[in-house]
């Protein structure tokens, strides 16, 4: 067990793309916390996922040993947290486990959306902040001007602040000195009763699951009885140990101050949630740490395999991804159009995303996704009060007295020149305008309130594309208000295609619909007839389109006896048709579901 | 589908020959020639020889077609097409009675061209027209004037051949029905005994591909997909008027005037393809040789491309002649089933325009050729 003097345990937060994985890539090679053969980029992002798409998706936690120039060796653990605002919770939690937070700013951008959710959040959990200018190495870097908005707009002391670049490793060694000198060590009593935080936790095959702790006070080691201070389930305690970068190391015990994990053959991550408090059941703390909430899923959507077959392989992988992630939620459900498969639930969409495109790669499974929704308050004439998330159950309107929907409050940080444009794209998303404060001459903060169910539809993409990707977004949520909303319905060929449904505010249903409507008419093919396609409310269509019956395919020339080719333009005709789903008459082909979910109205 | 071959392969095989030289290359030309230089002519004729000269056997094979195509093959002169004709004889044994075929360009058959093809066993004649209309000829970089088609036509009925076949193309820039008219009437006028009426269609890697993706089709005035299909239409209609009957999705003849070479490869029979980019269905198997004309002189081996002749590729032939998959042929070639399977799914097309359907045989109606792909996907599935 370490003394508490020479722990500091930090995390770092940054906007998304600043270079906190590679700071923490060359914070473990300067600590020699890894082999140089062991190094890959971005060694604590392990997900294929996360490398590629420069996201940190679950956190990480690792203990780095450092001799520091006052000549003390010390103990540094480093939690890194997911950057995007579906993970805010696991953010908060992280940081809540930690006494200081390394700010990462890059210095090409100056300070961005979740540069200042992240600060927020870092200061809500009384942090030390530790401001890093990264990048310095690029032909654009400003670190002066950043330096002075950080100082400006955030309030920290930025004259010491380590001007780096963490690409070729310049004065990283800066920024461990100022973590040891600045973030304090940690406080608690090892003698109090046992009150360790969980930030995180993982199913793994061999040990069960793995669960992240930093002991606030006590201490805990194998051979223990712990206790979930929110379920009262009680766990024998099998090994406690330090988390290397590419390994787990066992150790005796942990006590407070320390940052380690615990495996009590738990069989499931909701077993072990995020936020929960770990006491022991002799001994136990009389109160848990403040802040356990459930992470709630905001966003839904139904989840088919394009085949049919592939069910029970989507049902697996679904309770596979489930083990490492409580916040996942599905549940059977079956679609006329789509046939069996599951209406899941997300934190939001980069969440769904993940999952998604993680079902599609890591179990090879080819998925059709219904239009995401929020969660409506249906206030019924009978006085009843429903909750809907699927269109399938969205009730008669003649019974609906009036609907609820979720509102978030917006940040949205931007160069001044694209106000115009993030303003038109507000208000055109139902946005109620809030505030505008300029942060700096070359950065905005605009912020709105905004339905919930105009963000996760392509509000992002919309967004970047309005702002040629300088915008940043945060929301957090704010509740419900009182909305119209209304459901809309594909027909196709006069049928019903339930699972292209989706609910809509009234005022946008015509121009949705429209568009819709367009939009299928480019993605299905001519068939042997004439295909309508129909947008409605309840009984009244409200957008049509029609795709003309097919007059001819390719005609390619059987000449000269190359049979191969022609055979080979067959196979690929049959080929498209695999990937058609069969709608009564007609076939969709999977772009098409695709395409109604990317609508973006300019 | 399953269902094997018990005999296929009748004894006669058709041969084609592949001449990959020409003037100048058509905008929408994919098929594989270039403009020759130095000896090269020459040394392609020998290296055909060299490969001519593989399929020696001690009892001859038997061939009833021989097809010069191309490229263009007047453009080597008759003398070396005479050349390599004796050649053939030597080591195929071609029935007297056998359908000789040469592609020509009317740009490069004059003088005594057709009379010197006449007497080294030459008996039918097809040649590149694509339009009579000059406007759509430039648009498509045909050099020369529609009249000189006209004139080889005639020129090679003196000499004595009564076999002539034009090439049309259908959905050229600037094409009408009106226009399309002319066409075809200018053919009935030479003469011909057989006219070809394709579908012109951007062959990624040519001039016009690149110039339809830069342009667009509205800019290049190409007729749409409704205006083709009308024109098509139109062209087997009228073709027929003047007495040309379908027989094929693009062919079209005088009574008693298919192209038996090409038939061949609509009813699975085998074929040997020599030449650069030629393509064999021999003994079984396909194969193919290299596109590449230096490395075919040198004598590159053929690229095998998996065995031939399965029922699939049977239906999918057939299915583009006129007259379709015939019961009693398919069951005598594949056995009994097969043929009640298509039909099976062939009778959701009852009550279209599309499908022919009786007890004895299934074929496409000339709206049916139109959408063929598709529905020949769906029948072989």
């Amino acid at each position: 067990m370490s003394n508490k003097e020479f722990i500091r345990n930090f995390s770092i937060i940054a906007h998304i793309d600043h270079g906190k994985s590679t700071l923490a890539d060359r914070l473990l090679e300067l600590t020699n916390s890894v082999q140089s053969r062991e190094m890959t980029q971005q060694l604590l992002d392990s997900m294929d996922l996360e490398r590629e798409r420069g996201i940190t998706i679950k956190a990480h936690a690792v203990r780095l040993e450092y001799k520091a120039k006052d000549g003390n060796d010390y103990v540094l653990n480093l939690i890194d947290t997911p950057g995007h605002v579906d993970f805010n919770y696991e953010v908060s939690r992280s940081l809540a486990a930690c006494e200081g937070a390394v700010l990462i700013v890059d210095a090409t951008q100056g300070i961005e959306a979740q540069t200042m959710a992240n600060t927020y959040l870092a200061l809500d959990n009384n942090l030390e902040l530790v401001p890093v200018i990264n990048k310095i190495d690029l032909p654009a870097a400003d670190p002066d001007r950043v330096a002075r908005d950080i100082e400006e707009f955030i309030g920290l002391d930025c004259s010491e602040a380590p001007r780096i670049s963490a690409k070729t490793g310049e004065n990283v060694e800066a920024v461990l000195e100022n973590i040891v000198k600045l973030v304090p060590p940690p406080k608690g009593d090892e003698n109090a009763p046992l009150k360790a935080l969980i930030f995180d936790s993982y199913y793994d095959s061999y040990k069960g699951v793995v669960v992240y702790v930093r002991i606030m006070d006590g201490s805990i080691k194998p051979g223990d009885t712990m206790k979930m201070m929110s379920t009262g389930a009680t766990f024998t305690v099998v090994e406690t140990g330090y988390m290397r970068p590419t390994s787990l190391q066992p150790c005796k015990g942990l006590s407070a101050g320390e940052v380690g994990y615990i495996t009590a053959s738990i069989k499931t991550v909701s077993q072990a949630s995020v936020g929960d408090t770990i006491t022991l059941v002799n001994n136990p703390a009389k109160e848990p740490l403040a802040g356990y909430r459930k992470a709630n899923p905001m966003v839904f959507c139904g989840i088919y395999p394009a085949d049919g077959a592939d069910y029970e392989s989507l049902k697996e992988a679904l309770e596979k991804l489930r083990l490492n992630d409580a916040a996942l939620s599905f549940e059977p459900e079956t679609s006329g159009a789509l046939g069996f498969g599951f209406r899941c639930g997300f934190l939001g969409l980069l969440h769904l995303e993940i999952v998604q495109e993680r079902l599609e790669r890591e179990y090879d499974l080819d998925l059709i996704s219904t239009v995401p929704a929020v969660i409506y308050k249906v206030h019924l004439r009978d006085g009843r009060v429903i909750e809907v998330d699927n269109p399938t159950h969205f009730p008669d309107p003649a019974d609906i007295d009036f609907i609820e929907e979720p509102i978030a409050r917006a940040h949205i940080f931007s160069p001044p020149d694209y106000v115009g444009a993030i303003m038109e794209l507000c208000q055109n998303r139902r946005g109620v305008y809030l505030d505008m404060v300029y942060i700096t001459p070359e950065r905005v903060d605009i912020s709105y309130i905004l339905p919930l169910n105009e963000i996760i539809y392509d509000f992002f993409d919309a967004l970047k594309s309005r702002t040629k990707g300088y915008a940043s977004l945060d929301y957090e949520l704010a509740g419900y208000q009182q909305s119209k909303i209304v459901k809309l319905d594909v027909l196709l060929n006069g049928e019903v295609i339930d699972a292209l449904s989706f609910m809509v505010h009234e005022e946008k249903a015509y121009q949705r619909a429209r568009r819709i409507a367009e939009k299928l008419k480019e993605n299905i093919p001519r068939h042997m007839f004439e295909v309508p396609i129909q947008v409605a409310i309840g009984g009244k269509v409200i957008a049509r389109e029609t795709v003309k019956a097919l007059r001819k395919d390719v005609l390619a020339k059987c000449y000269g006896g190359d049979i191969t080719r022609k055979k080979k333009l067959l196979e690929k005709q049959k080929e498209g048709k695999k990937r058609m789903r069969q709608f009564g008459s007609v076939e969709v082909p999977q772009e098409a579901f695709l395409a109604v979910l990317k609508l973006d109205e300019q | 589908m399953r269902c094997s071959s018990s005999m296929n392969s009748k004894d006669k095989k058709g041969i084609y020959v592949h001449i990959p030289f020409c003037k100048s290359k058509c905008h929408y030309c994919d098929f594989c020639s270039v403009v020759p230089s130095g000896d090269i002519i020459d040394r392609y004729v020998d290296a055909l020889k060299r490969e001519a000269e593989g399929y020696k056997r001690k009892n001859k094979i038997k061939a009833d077609t021989v097809y010069f195509g191309g490229g263009t093959p007047s453009f080597i002169g008759a003398e070396r097409l005479s050349d390599i004709l004796l050649h053939l004889r030597k080591v195929f044994d071609i029935s007297p009675d056998a359908e000789i075929t040469a592609e020509c360009n009317p740009s490069s058959c004059g003088g005594d061209f057709f009379s010197r093809l006449i007497d080294s066993g030459l008996n039918r004649i097809s040649l590149g027209l694509q339009s009579a209309d000059p406007r759509e000829r430039k648009a498509i970089g045909r050099l020369t004037d529609a009249d000189a088609a006209k004139q080889a036509a005639l020129n090679a009925k003196k000499a004595g051949f009564n076999n002539i076949s034009l090439d049309l193309m259908l959905g050229l820039p600037f094409q009408n029905t009106e226009s399309l008219k002319n066409s075809i009437d200018f053919c009935a006028d030479a003469g011909v005994t057989h006219v070809s009426a394709y579908i012109l269609k951007a062959e990624e890697g040519t001039p016009f591909y690149e110039k339809l993706s830069i342009e667009g089709a509205k800019k290049m005035n190409l007729p749409d997909e409704d205006a083709v299909c009308d024109l098509y239409l139109f062209a087997a209609e009228y073709l027929q008027e003047k007495g040309f009957e379908q027989y094929e999705i693009s062919n079209f003849c005088k009574k008693g005037h298919i192209s038996r070479h090409n038939y061949k490869y609509w009813n699975l029979d085998e074929y040997i393809g020599l030449g650069v980019s030629a393509h064999s269905f021999f003994e079984g198997k396909r194969f193919f040789n290299t596109r590449d004309i230096d490395e075919y002189i040198k004598g590159s081996k053929p690229i095998p491309d998996g065995s031939g002749g399965d029922f699939e590729e049977y239906l999918m032939l057939r299915l583009r002649l006129a007259e379709g998959l015939i019961r009693h042929d398919t069951e005598r070639r594949f056995g009994k089933g097969c043929f009640e399977k298509v039909l099976d799914k062939a009778k959701k097309y009852k009550g279209t325009n599309l499908l022919n359907i009786s007890e004895d045989s299934i074929s496409l109606t000339k709206q049916g050729f139109l959408v063929s792909n598709t529905i020949i996907a769906e029948l072989s599935s």
